[in-house]
């Protein structure tokens, strides 16, 4: 499959028509919304909360967080920032509730420090990898949309960044850039080794938001799939994460043991080891 | 663009981010429109320690508002006055300004804002 990011610039790619066929495809919206909840979870915020949407697009993924219940811990209010007029011609049309702004992340992100309880950026920051002309290159415009980022964000802080990067070099060059901005970062990935794989970097700012998850950085992203993490700021640490009870990896494990010894096991599926909500 | 989103934006001209004068930015021409948005106690409480309080009162002046007190509401008063609640949600979360200008007060940057979309793309020199 062709990746529009690897030649246009996304301004030009979501013109229109695309923003208009993107949006209104019901593909296109299950997966944006199933992968904007999962960014919820990782979030795990609990009370309503000021989020920013990076690379809101037509706010398919915004309107997830305008959406949380008030059980749930929401409704959250948003920012969206996107380069694309299109999109956000869509997203006005459509109605969203979160404030929108037309903004290049490559550029920077233009907030007063400490502003936002928490990020996500979902099929976005992939499109910073390219566009390389005489004033910008891809690193320069990562460090100023990761520095912005961890600038915008509360100490305590959360950012989610589901991406498509097209091969490891970018999946390398993007995580160091948040590392190198500040961040603790870990990599999350959904149904590994299948064509609907999904990658998410889970970045905290300060110490407190991973000493609240367990104190350490595998404890951000514990006991929730397959986790792999790259902390390069902590030499030493890196590879895996070590494997959780009751983790996807852990049950995915104990069903080999026991298919091993003979049994009979559910087939694995992208909710094994998902946590349930209890149902009132 | 909602006043809530002012209080945090600052400008983006690079030579911009270390200078005190290029917060809050200063509508200018500003059209404003009033959404109807349900009351959300929670995130107030939440948002009130991080308002820049003087940056809001100012901005609140320049919308052509009434003067805001010196000081913001203390949470308990958030919770046990209703009328200062709602003034607050009004301000921040209902208020929006439609169509005009934000300017910054250190490089007399203007970004336009268009059907509440404010423009912060930047030609490369000020990046
Ligand atoms: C696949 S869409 C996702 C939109 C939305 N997050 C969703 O889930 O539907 C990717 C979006 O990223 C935006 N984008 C790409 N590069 C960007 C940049 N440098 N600054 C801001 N937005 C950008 C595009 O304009 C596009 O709207
Ligand atoms: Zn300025």
């Amino acid at each position: 499959m062709s990746r529009p990011e690897d030649t246009l610039a996304a301004d030009i790619h979501y013109d229109d028509v695309e923003a208009r066929k993107y949006t209104t495809s019901s593909r296109i919206q299950n997966i944006q919304a199933s992968m904007t909840q999962r960014a919820l979870e990782l979030l795990d915020l609990k009370s309503p909360s000021l989020i920013l949407d990076i690379g809101c697009g037509s706010g398919l993924s915004g309107e997830m967080l305008s959406a949380v219940s008030e059980e749930e811990g929401g409704p959250h209010v948003w920012v969206g920032m996107d380069v694309s007029a299109s999109m956000l011609d869509v997203a006005l049309q459509r109605d969203v509730e979160g404030d929108l702004m037309l903004a290049d992340i490559g550029q920077g992100v233009p907030f007063r420090a400490g502003a936002f309880d928490a990020a996500i950026s979902i099929s976005a920051i992939q499109w910073l990898c390219n566009a390389e002309n005489s004033d910008t290159s891809p690193s320069g415009r990562l460090s100023r949309f990761f520095n912005g980022l961890y600038m915008s964000l509360k100490r305590g802080g959360m950012a989610v960044c589901q991406f498509y990067p097209k091969n490891d070099v970018q999946k390398q060059m993007i995580t160091s850039a948040a590392v190198k901005a500040g961040f603790g970062a870990g990599l999350l990935e959904d149904d590994p080794n299948t064509k609907n794989v999904k990658l998410y970097l889970v970045l905290t700012v300060g110490s407190s938001a991973v000493a609240s998850k367990g104190g350490d950085i595998t404890g951000v992203v514990a006991g929730m799939d397959d986790v792999e993490v790259q902390d390069h700021r902590r030499k030493g640490k890196t590879g895996k994460g070590e494997i959780k009870k009751g983790s996807k990896a852990w049950i995915i494990h104990k069903k080999e043991q026991m298919e091993l010894k003979g049994k009979i096991v559910k087939a694995t599926s992208k909710y094994t080891g998902r946590k349930r909500r209890i149902q009132f | 663009m909602k006043v809530l989103t002012l209080n945090f934006l600052t400008c983006a001209v690079k030579t911009c981010k270390s200078s005190s004068d290029s917060f809050p930015l200063h509508p200018k021409d500003a059209e404003l429109a009033s959404d109807d948005v349900e009351v959300n106690p929670q995130l107030l409480v939440n948002l009130l320690p991080r308002i820049d309080w003087n940056a809001l009162r100012t901005t609140s002046t320049e919308l052509g508002f009434p003067q805001l007190p010196e000081q913001p509401p203390t949470a308990e008063e958030l919770g046990a006055d209703e009328k200062v609640l709602k003034d607050l949600h009004s301000l921040l979360i209902e208020t929006q300004i439609m169509e005009g200008k934000l300017v910054c007060g250190h490089c007399g940057h203007e970004y336009a804002i268009r059907e509440g979309i404010a423009n912060f793309l930047l030609p490369s020199h000020l990046v």
